[in-house]
């Protein structure tokens, strides 16, 4: 593991940039800077140097060292372009950072300037600090994506040796119980996200579930969500017990709605649930009798990633 | 446009603590209709509401919002924070009214997120 790790950081001193990591708007001075004024530039920003910019472009650095040199000299107050160095050792944005650390190595330097290429603008500069801050940043996210990897199961279906495989998962929904409202939906999401669905067609499922949960917790006593899985196709069946759709083609119109007020006090209730429903899915079918219940059931194609929501 | 850009035109505060600030939204979607949250905003945007109950944050989560700001100084509800802090989800707080807030993140560039 810790190989593995290491060979991740070799990996990424050649895939940062320097751009990536860098600070930008750096404190600078100009040329006229006087000396007297360069020490409350330095201690009011806690630096050891600062480079010496005109007109944008970068003519030297100034360093604590070549402060310090100056007043053990005794020398008259004078400006900074006489105490600083004029050969910089500078690193332009798009190198990798190697070439920043070992720029910073080889001449024992706490800073470089960074500079974009061609203009030779001064943008800011790196540190070993900001070297290792955003290495570790990139190995957190590249831990993070591993963890995702990790609880995966998208070979499933290629593990499985059968002429026909299907996941089925069941979510039970409490009528009037806002409180997990969305728990079904999330879950699905979770789940497609794990089984290597791409996300776009998750959130076309999910966004299907939430409306259909939704309408289970406002409408109904509470009902199920079936959702089965197979390679081609997400299956998404929604039951209820009750009281049912008088008229089902008014009910998938935009905007016509039976919510009651507390409903429409959580944002919820525009009556654009089921025409939601139905912009998600490849196929929908829904089928109601008054006091009985209501049976909804999309279809959503895991290839039909052009499909609109 | 990062998070902390978005922090610094609105003026906003950060409701729980989150290292959240180059997080990037690459658009804005401003309403207090869930519904219509879910019918036309696009991955990844920013959502300006004034509803600060939960399930504003399970609406985020399924849309694949990347934060919240809830405006006109409206303080999310308890259950709301602790949803958010569970989904990782990064929430602010404006005083400006809706209007203005998007105004100023259009006028610096944030793109519309709907469809």
């Amino acid at each position: 593991m810790i190989e593995r790790e290491i060979t991740k950081i070799q990996e990424l001193v050649y895939e940062l940039r320097v751009g990536d990591v860098m600070k930008r708007g750096v404190i600078k001075v100009i040329p006229s800077t006087q000396m007297s004024d360069l020490r409350a530039v330095l201690r009011d920003n806690r630096i050891s140097g600062t480079p010496v910019v005109e007109e944008g472009r970068l003519v030297g650095i100034i360093s604590l060292e070549d402060f310090i040199r100056w007043l053990y000299d005794g020398g008259p107050d004078c400006a900074v372009v006489d105490r600083m160095t004029r050969k910089v050792i500078s690193v332009f944005e798009d190198e990798p950072l190697i070439q920043a650390f070992n720029n910073l190595e080889r001449f024992g330097f706490g800073r470089l300037p960074v500079l974009a290429r061609g203009i030779g603008k001064l943008t800011g500069v790196i540190t070993k600090g900001d070297i290792i801050g955003g290495l570790l940043k990139k190995l957190d996210i590249g831990y993070r994506q591993a963890e995702i990897h990790s609880t995966r199961s998208s070979h499933i279906f290629e593990d499985i040796v059968a002429d026909k495989s299907a996941l089925i998962f069941e979510y039970q929904v409490s009528g009037g119980d806002f409180s997990r409202a969305g728990n079904s939906a999330g879950g699905l999401k979770t789940t497609l996200l794990r089984l290597g669905i791409s996300p776009q067609i998750t959130r076309r499922a999910a966004i299907a579930t939430y409306e259909a949960e939704m309408n289970l917790i406002f409408f109904t006593n509470g009902g199920k969500i079936k959702t089965k899985i197979e390679p081609e196709i997400i299956q998404i069946e929604v039951e209820d017990d009750g009281p049912g759709i008088p008229d089902i083609d008014q009910a998938l119109k935009p905007g016509f709605s039976t919510a009651p007020e507390w409903v429409r006090e959580l944002g919820f209730g525009a009556g654009m649930g089921l025409h939601n429903i139905q912009k998600c899915s490849d196929r929908m079918n829904l089928s109601s009798t008054v006091g009985k219940g209501t049976r909804l059931k999309v279809e959503i194609l895991v290839g039909n990633e052009d499909g609109s929501e | 446009m990062k998070l902390q850009d978005v922090q610094q035109v609105l003026q906003a505060e950060l409701v729980w603590n989150t290292d959240c600030g180059d997080q990037e939204v690459s658009s804005g979607h401003a309403s207090d209709l869930i519904s219509d949250m879910l019918t036309c905003c696009t991955p990844g945007s920013l959502l300006l509401t004034g509803l600060t109950n939960s399930q504003v944050i399970r609406t985020a989560e399924i849309l694949d919002l990347t934060a919240i700001c809830f405006v006109r100084g409206k303080k999310p509800q308890p259950e709301t924070i602790t949803l958010a802090k569970e989904k990782g989800m990064p929430l602010f707080v404006t005083q400006l009214l809706m209007y203005e807030s998007c105004g100023r993140l259009y006028s610096k560039g944030l793109a519309v997120g709907a469809r």
